[in-house]
């Protein structure tokens, strides 16, 4: 017999009560965990696909619709602009490159994105089979879109037209997939890539009612967004104000909106968190109840514990060891429990094609959750201890 | 043996307590007398050095009780004192064996699971090592506390009211068990009670009436 299984004993023999505590410990410390790795997660994709991305130029309208149409992938462009423009833009002696970004057609949910070969290499993106396109109607899927639709070199798909995938198939203009990317962890993971071209080949085509309107539609072609980055920092105080004011088209710098978003997305982080330690509070006094009431139920057998020659920090000890074990396993619980959710969360997240969240990641952040957990319990248990070291063994001689 | 000298113990604002001076050879017994109140329940708890005396000496299985403190007291006790008390408190969380084990785990024994099979097998509870004391009757619930009194072979063994709640058939029963494990174990026995067939069931016994300031062999002192 050691402290150990004695304290398990303890807690085995009072189900109900240290199922409770269990419980409420689990919720809390789940909680918990599920907002570190969801926000966590959140950040860091975040992060990683703005990453040498100073600003997006698009078409007027809402400045996050355009960074979350933009770089992210999770919202519907404000419109589209002029090749002309885009074109001048990238001739500005402060831009030191412009990557176009011609959104409209989807896959099966996976985004057909125009663009050129630079946007592969912004992301340092590598392939896993085949090779980048060399000319229109020439896709490259990323690593999940592949996985999902079972894309591979030498396969053709059709795009339907719009962003929702409920849009009409484009039977016409097959693409053909010369390459597949490696998983880069990045946005271009649930993207399909190709050649600017291609997108436009695909419209014009099939709403041209003519040689000669084809001809026009060739003359005012457009890309949705162009994703630059600068020469010097200093062009972020004069560049964005120049596309505002002197073009249709306005600047987003996207670590202003993201900010700004998570800002906003952070005011309902705060009240979880909130929640998540009132839950927490609740857990802490359910402990400190259920082991002040053990300690007062089990006064004459803590005292028989002590007559027996067991040291009066020896008796604390145990009634300590108990929380500390209820603790142990509520925070491996809680840890199952925040890591199922946000897994489950992250497979409809996929299902919806948006932002990667995974359950089965362990970040360093998370030894806290464990420090919290014993931390509370503890501190429920400091109390009952205190009460069993100053026990007062005559009663024992007292008890009838 | 325990030998005690113009022993004296005072609680908080109350007279102190007297007792008698008395000098009880190794696995002699003792019969500790008085009416309620009368201090039987300190002098045991004096005795295993629960409570510090207030003036005297007090010597029990060859060490002088004043010459203990702490953690060494703790541990003293561990190895000397046998405590069967009147309401058992046999931990419910555990089984037969388990609260046997408690009492190695708690005098910081090594766990010696031959000895608790030894000791149940000794007082005929090897077939209830498994149970619960819920699962016990009396008689029986009060022969495991006895066991887990007698597990590390103490020198003496300080009773509390073995038979308080006992028809005379079981009194009689736990009497003769709890005079005979002390023989076996050549272990002192003390037994405070004020109940007049513990006297005369244990006819040889010492008898220290507390209250009185009296000591006298049991025939004579009825």
């Amino acid at each position: 017999m050691n402290v150990l299984s004695l304290a398990l004993r303890y807690l085995v023999a009072r189900p109900l009560a240290a199922g409770l505590n269990l419980l409420l410990l689990s919720l809390g410390l789940g909680s918990i965990t599920f907002l570190l790795l969801v926000s966590t997660q959140i950040d860091r994709a975040f992060e990683r696909d703005l990453a040498g991305i100073d600003v997006v130029v698009g078409a007027k309208g809402s400045p996050m619709q355009l960074i979350l149409a933009g770089v992210f992938h999770i919202d519907v462009p404000t419109g589209n602009i002029p090749l002309e423009a885009v074109q001048q833009l990238a001739e500005n002696p402060q831009v030191a490159q412009l990557i176009p970004i011609s959104l409209g057609d989807t896959f099966r949910g996976f985004r057909i994105v125009g663009t050129t070969p630079a946007y592969a290499t912004h992301y340092a993106a590598t392939l896993a089979s085949g090779a980048l396109w060399s000319q229109p109607m020439q896709a490259v899927a990323g690593a999940q879109a592949a996985a999902t639709t079972g894309l591979a070199v030498g396969a053709s798909f059709i795009g339907s037209h719009g962003l929702g995938g409920t849009g009409h198939a484009h039977g016409d203009h097959p693409y053909q997939v010369t390459g597949v990317l490696a998983r880069c962890g990045c946005v271009l993971d649930r993207l399909i890539l190709t050649a600017t071209e291609s997108v436009w080949q695909v419209h014009e085509k099939s709403t041209a009612l003519d040689a000669e309107d084809q001809k026009i539609m060739e003359a005012e072609r457009e890309v949705t967004l162009a994703l630059i980055r600068y020469k010097s920092p200093l062009a972020a105080v004069t560049f964005p104000r120049l596309v505002n004011t002197t073009t249709e088209m306005q600047a987003a710098a996207p670590a202003v909106e993201i900010t700004r978003l998570l800002r906003m997305v952070g005011v309902g982080t705060e009240v979880l968190r909130g929640f998540a330690a009132v839950l927490l509070l609740t857990a802490g006094l359910s402990v400190f109840i259920a082991l002040w009431n053990a300690v007062r139920e089990r006064r004459a057998d803590l005292a028989m514990l002590r007559m027996l020659g067991a040291a009066p920090a020896k008796v604390a000890g145990l009634v300590l060891c108990e929380a500390l074990l209820l603790a142990v396993i509520a925070t491996a619980l809680g840890l199952a429990a925040g890591h199922l959710l946000t897994e489950l969360v992250g497979s409809w997240l996929q299902s919806e094609r948006s932002l990667p969240l995974t359950g089965w990641i362990w970040l360093s952040a998370e030894w806290w959750v464990l420090a919290l957990g014993a931390g509370v319990a503890l501190l429920a248990a400091l109390f009952p201890a205190v009460g069993a070291y100053r026990l007062d063994v005559t009663t024992l001689l007292n008890s009838r | 043996m325990i030998r005690t000298t113009q022993l004296a113990y005072g609680y908080q604002g109350q007279a102190a307590i007297r007792f008698p001076d008395l000098d009880l050879a190794q696995a002699g017994v003792l019969l500790l007398q008085g009416p309620s109140g009368s201090g039987k329940s300190t002098w045991l708890a004096l005795a295993a050095g629960l409570l510090r005396a207030g003036g005297g000496s007090m010597l029990v299985a060859g060490q002088d009780l004043g010459l203990l403190q702490g953690s060494a007291l703790d541990a003293w006790r561990a190895r000397a004192i046998g405590f069967l008390p009147q309401k058992l408190h046999l931990s419910s969380a555990l089984t037969v064996q388990g609260n046997l084990e408690l009492a190695q785990w708690a005098a910081g024994a090594a766990a010696d699971g031959e000895a608790v099979r030894r000791t149940l097998h000794a007082l005929g509870l090897a077939d209830l090592a498994q149970r619960r004391p819920d699962q016990l009757s009396g008689g029986q619930a009060q022969r495991v506390a006895l066991a887990r009194a007698v597990l590390l072979n103490p020198r003496v063994i300080l009773a509390d009211e073995p038979t308080a709640s006992l028809d005379d058939t079981a009194a009689g029963a736990a009497l003769q068990l709890l005079g005979a494990t002390a023989h076996r174990l050549q272990a002192t026995l003390v037994i405070a009670t004020h109940d007049a067939r513990v006297a005369q069931a244990l006819p040889a016994a010492q008898l220290c009436r507390i209250g009185v300031q009296s000591i006298e062999p049991a025939g004579v002192g009825g």
